[in-house]
């Protein structure tokens, strides 16, 4: 094995294992930052909106303004937390910022109800967060709609139309359903990239690199050795997420656990060929940990892990097509929420296959230019 | 006898710049090569272009009669590199280190083990097997380094300034053991910034400004006429302030050099000029015991030096 395409492989790869049992932070923090992350976006962070805090105007005082109100707040997306006495203070809850909604009845709303005449209600929402305000005024239309109803049907009447809506997937409509099957792809690229990119670089900036170059190692031995170790690594990170993800969130993998595995090797190889790339590039860790940066912000922003591709203006998605993570976290969601199989993501799957061949591809080529 | 390596006016250019420039040689087997010059003067890159990692742009070189341009892998089996960093992995341990070197050249099982034993016993490393290279001191690391470099026996041995930076006690064992090597049949070419190092070397080059200047034995390279300059003659003078002395000393119009060593100052003075020098010395109150002194390696090389200076000013 010292002639060979893969002269040196079998050294390259024991000593690579080797320096990550040495190197228990890198490892720690490779591993450890994904849970934190699992953690923070299952429990941290929900995008359903809530008990947003409002602020009422009743300047008709009645029975039926009451009415109106409790209907608001029994709606579990407002909390009715301020009563205003005039229309100053009204606003004065919005600028402060303890108001993001705010209800103003006007003083003749009992008498036109009564006359069976139309009255209004004004409904403002602070627009500068666009879910709350979209969310709010969809749920005041409909809370107000149906105080309407009733009271023009009396209580014993039917509405002739109604909506049974039934969501499949995720019926509780929760946020780390959404969110954890993306956060893998979005940890394995980060931690790939990185660990491959700074072990090729710290040999450089150690000279141990010219010492291997004047070795009987070959350049594939040597990428190979070093793919090995962290694609396992990868594999294994994939499992803790896997698990905690079923075992405290409660989201379990609907569809084939080793489609799931053998779709990630197309991922991990691509990001593999990614973190090699940068490191034929990079003369410091500093330098590659730029890089590495730079390819995660756009698979964070771009990818579909946060914002839908569908509403992005079209430079945006076609930029998002060229990203690796947007097909991988379309597999996992595919696969983990709705049970999908090989049948309905195989075009996620050729795609993401064949940036993993190019990718790797790539890297050695470099890798053996780079060995000038 | 057939030589080791041989540099045929070998050209090495980055771009516009040229790191070396037209630099002939041969190294004997068995011989330890001293190859001096300031930092950025080429040697680096000469070494680097024999080992076959950088590019000749032009003329030729062999090593073992192998060409290093055509036989570049067969080159790289038969040949130890040392650089200035060592190339060690500081979080595997010195067994660790010369294993993975081993095993990178093929070795493995018994031979492996053999070897690894010989090069233990060579370099005295036997207490520190289990020890992380980081936590050696400079002298150990560079015995390792060397241990690492010579893993797969090869003939000849590159060391890129292997006692940068390390004790006097430990660069002294690291030349006994390089002329132990030497009379075994291995070829080293050393690069120094160390004068008394190269007066070790059997032969010595010196390279300035990308060119190899001057070549040849210690002896020679001593009687050569650019550091012996017609009607001149070199002394030595002992005393007690020899800084502040300099500067008096250079004054005198026929003085031509002056270089402190130490408590002595060695200069070049014309020939001649002995009768006046006690006499210039106590007039300015310096006190000084005055003997004639050979040529050393340095004042050759200061010489050359300024003189290439002068020449490329001009």
């Amino acid at each position: 094995m010292t002639n060979g395409l893969f002269s040196g492989l079998g050294p390259v790869c024991r000593k690579e294992f080797v320096h990550l049992s040495r190197d228990r932070t890198t490892v720690f923090f490779a591993l450890a930052i994904p849970v934190l992350q699992l953690l923070m976006f299952g429990f941290a962070i929900d995008t359903n909106v809530r008990q947003i805090p409002t602020v009422v105007l009743d300047s008709s005082r009645t029975q039926e303004s009451r009415r109106l109100i409790e209907s608001f707040a029994n709606s579990d997306v407002f909390d009715i937390r301020y009563m205003a006495a005039s229309e100053a203070g009204l606003y004065e809850h919005f600028k402060s910022g303890k108001a993001k909604v705010g209800l103003r009845i006007p003083p003749d709303f009992s008498r036109l109800t009564q006359q069976g005449q139309q009255a209004t209600v004004q409904v403002l929402a602070d627009g500068s967060d666009s879910t709350i305000t979209s969310q709010a005024i969809s749920t005041a239309n409909g809370v107000v709609l149906q105080e309407s109803m009733r009271k023009l049907l009396g209580s014993q009447g039917r509405t002739p139309v109604e909506v049974r809506p039934a969501v499949l997937y995720n019926p509780g409509l929760r946020s780390p359903n959404f969110f954890v099957p993306g956060l893998i792809a979005i940890m394995l690229q980060m931690m790939v990239i990185m660990l491959v990119a700074f072990s090729v670089v710290r040999e450089r900036e150690r000279g141990t690199l010219d010492q291997l170059w004047l070795t009987p190692v070959s350049p594939l031995g040597l990428m190979v050795g070093k793919i090995i170790p962290y694609g396992l690594l990868a594999f294994f990170e994939l499992t803790v997420i896997l698990i905690l993800m079923s075992a405290v969130f409660q989201v379990p993998v609907h569809g084939s656990v080793p489609l799931l595995y053998t779709l990630s090797a197309a991922f991990v190889l691509t990001v593999l060929g990614l973190g090699l790339l940068i490191s034929t590039k990079a003369q410091t860790q500093a330098e590659a940990f730029q890089m590495a940066v730079g390819t995660l912000l756009p698979s964070v922003f771009l990818s579909g892990y946060i914002f839908l591709i569908e509403n992005m203006p079209l430079p945006f998605q076609l930029i998002s097509r060229l990203i690796p993570a947007t097909y991988f976290i379309a597999i996992l969601r595919g696969i983990v929420l709705r049970g999908a199989g090989m049948a309905e993501l195989w075009p996620q799957a050729a795609v993401l296959a064949a940036m993993g061949c190019l990718a790797i591809l790539l890297a050695s080529r470099a890798f053996v230019r780079t060995r000038g | 006898m057939e030589p080791v390596i041989t540099s045929d006016k070998i050209t090495i250019r980055f771009g516009e710049f040229t790191a070396v420039r037209e630099v002939s040689l041969r190294v004997e087997r068995g011989e330890i090569f001293g190859f001096l010059g300031p930092n950025g003067s080429g040697k680096t890159t000469l070494i680097k272009a024999l080992c076959g990692l950088i590019p000749i742009t032009s003329g030729g070189g062999t090593i073992l009669g192998l060409d290093v341009r055509k036989n570049a892998f067969e080159v790289k089996r038969r040949i130890g590199y040392m650089s200035q960093k060592f190339g060690l992995y500081e979080d595997l341990t010195v067994g660790e280190n010369i294993d993975f070197y081993g095993g990178v050249y093929g070795l493995t099982g018994s031979a492996l083990a053999s070897r690894r034993k010989e090069l233990i016993e060579l370099t005295s490393l036997g207490p520190y097997l289990d020890r992380r290279a980081q936590r050696l001191s400079g002298g150990w690391k560079q015995r390792l380094a060397l241990a690492c470099a010579l893993v797969h026996s090869p003939e000849v041995v590159f060391l890129d300034e292997p006692t940068a930076g390390i004790d006097p006690v430990a660069r002294r064992a690291l030349w006994d053991l390089l002329f132990t090597l030497s009379g075994r049949g291995v070829t080293f070419f050393v690069t120094t910034h160390y004068m008394d190092e190269a007066e070790r070397c059997a032969r010595a080059g010196y390279i300035y400004l990308s060119k190899l200047v001057a070549i040849g034995t210690i002896e020679e390279l001593q009687r050569m006429p650019e550091a012996n300059p017609p009607g001149t003659e070199r002394m030595e003078l002992r005393l007690d302030h020899s800084s502040s002395a300099l500067a008096l000393i250079r004054t005198l119009p026929y003085v031509r050099e002056s270089t402190i060593f130490g408590r002595s100052i060695h200069i070049l003075i014309d020939a001649g000029a002995m009768d006046r020098l006690p006499t210039d010395l106590a007039a300015q109150g310096v006190n000084a015991e005055i003997h004639p002194a050979g040529v050393s390696l340095e004042d050759v090389f200061v010489t050359l030096t300024n003189r290439i200076a002068k020449e490329e000013a001009a």
